[in-house]
């Protein structure tokens, strides 16, 4: 890899063009007409427009972004996550084009992403799954019976795309008609694909997802992250590793995970979603991100490895630089994201132009952020402003350190999440790791005014 | 008979269906209910209904679909 296009914005693009730049590669930014001031388009080498600011005309458009890449002779493109990084046919129109694109092959995007060919590759490895529907159920008349068949509640998710999108908690049958809808919207809206699934709803869950690594022939595991914390299927806080994940389930999914990716012959970095049962203590496998994911990095902190610098290596074909019997976790890594929204108004996002900033630093503190005085925070795009991650020598230490760093924070001009967060640092059942997938809603609903 | 302008809640991008193979939630000059969900805007990925807070005629949008809008801005006039 000589030249990088990098298919993306904010945070992510600027993490990536600094795993480029570190590994002497030259970097090429792409940006719709609502991003000409963003960071990261100054931060790269060279910069091209590829549309209008509604992301399906600029950064969904998989020929304006090849025609970036003919015109500027990059050999390889990263879609990072979002948009493109998880479509087979713009990994597959790369490939036809002469790019590497950084992620797995088409045909791999093709299986794993779609969740329900996942969960059939994942019982021929022999990894659990949650009870639910086959395939994606055409029709209300199906999916009612599907529904029955699972059981209420239960949850409809989208066949095409994860981050939450096109998913929909259902406790009784009325509600599957709406549910459909609005799931089916979503989904189509998010992912061009509004096919659904049925899948049983556990109740007190834990999210834990395994990272893994792959070049195509050997597979390791990078251990596991908790990321229970989530509004609206929105993941808040992730940590790594797991508070709640046991040694004997911490092992069983590692291996699990390795396994299923042994026998795809997965390449570049990917995550293995599981639930943990609170009450039975099962590990079920949900679904597979085939791509870099928002909170890779408290993976990255606890390892000491760089995730989007080891995807190049091996979008490059080199090998796995890394080992299973290197991977050793230290200490506790935490990320909170802070976004652009309003808590005392039901979450109301709020663009608008940032004026102060203050970004958090110093030992064992990192902020992956395109947040800068005077950043034009635009409708169009998600509400992510920045990560906050730290390290420490243990859960504790990790968690005073979060609470010093975001006491540092500071932006003027547009609400944020931040001060929600440092209220959320101060109770004691998150210092003591006492939550489930709900637990964060929960304590909203007391929180905050509704 | 008055003439109530319906605003935008949030800044984002205005839709007049709920998905693109959809029908319009409503024609210009349809009847609408208080509480009816006449449009959509997307910001920053949600989507927000934009509802009738009266009962009446829709007599026009003042935006086209997909249209940009600012929060405040009106979207459409409802005859009571």
């Amino acid at each position: 890899v000589r030249r990088l296009l990098v298919a993306n914005r904010g945070e992510i693009a600027i993490r990536i063009l600094r795993a480029a730049r570190d590994l002497g590669v030259e970097t090429v930014a792409v940006y719709s007409t609502a991003d000409v001031e963003a960071p990261h388009v100054r931060m790269a080498d060279q910069a091209v427009e590829i549309g209008p600011p509604p992301a399906a005309k600029s950064y969904l458009n998989a020929d304006a972004l090849l025609e970036a890449a003919r015109t500027t002779d990059a050999d390889a493109v990263h879609p990072g996550y979002g948009f493109l990084a998880e479509s087979a046919r713009f990994a597959r129109a790369c490939r036809d084009a002469g790019l590497a694109f950084v992620g797995p092959d088409a045909e791999t995007i093709d299986r794993m992403g779609d969740k329900v060919a996942a969960r059939a590759v994942a019982e021929a490895a022999g990894v659990p799954t949650v009870p639910g529907s086959d395939g994606p159920v055409e029709g209300l008349d199906a999916a009612r019976e599907a529904a029955e068949a699972v059981g209420y509640p239960l949850m409809l998710k989208a066949a095409g795309g994860g981050g939450g999108r096109g998913i929909r908690v259902l406790q009784e049958p009325g509600e599957l008609e709406k549910g459909i809808q609005g799931a089916a919207r979503e989904a189509e809206a998010a992912f061009g694909d509004g096919r659904l699934y049925v899948e049983r709803f556990v109740e007190r869950a834990r999210h834990v997802e395994v990272q893994v690594m792959g070049d195509g022939s050997d597979a390791v595991h990078l251990f596991e992250r908790e990321c229970s914390l989530q509004r609206r299927r929105q993941k808040v806080v992730e940590e790594a590793l797991s508070p709640g994940a046991s040694d004997a389930v911490r092992e069983r999914i590692a291996e699990a995970s390795v396994r299923l990716c042994r026998e795809v012959g997965y390449r570049s970095a990917g995550t293995l979603e599981f639930l943990l049962d609170d009450a039975t203590g099962e590990a079920f496998f949900i679904e597979m991100n085939t791509r870099i994911q928002v909170e890779h990095p408290v993976t990255e902190l606890v390892l000491g490895v760089d995730l989007v610098a080891e995807q190049l290596r091996i979008a490059a074909g080199e090998p796995l630089s890394l080992r299973q019997d290197g991977l050793v976790p230290r200490g506790h890594a935490l990320e909170l994201r802070i976004t652009a929204e309003d808590p005392d108004r039901r979450f109301l996002p709020s663009p608008g132009r940032a004026e102060r900033v203050v970004l958090p630093a110093g030992p064992w503190v990192r902020f992956d952020t395109w947040l800068e005085p005077g950043a034009e925070v635009v409708p169009f795009y998600d509400s992510l402003l920045g990560k906050l991650i730290v390290w420490g020598e243990d859960r504790p230490r990790a968690l005073a350190r979060a609470r010093r760093a975001l006491a540092e924070f500071e932006v003027t001009g547009i609400t944020t999440t931040a001060p929600l967060l440092a209220r959320l640092l101060d109770e004691a059942w998150f210092a003591a790791a006492e939550f489930h997938t709900r637990t964060l809603e929960d304590w909203l609903a007391q929180a905050v005014p509704a | 008979m008055a003439r109530e302008e319906v605003l935008a809640a949030v800044p984002g991008t205005f839709f007049r269906r709920p998905d693109p193979d959809s029908d319009l939630f409503v024609e210009e000059g349809g009847e609408v209910a208080v509480g009816q969900t006449i449009a959509l805007v997307e910001v920053m990925k949600n989507f927000y209904e934009v509802q009738a807070e009266v009962e009446g005629t829709l007599l026009e949008f003042l935006v086209e679909n997909e249209d940009v809008v600012e929060g405040g801005q009106p979207l459409a006039v409802i005859e009571t």
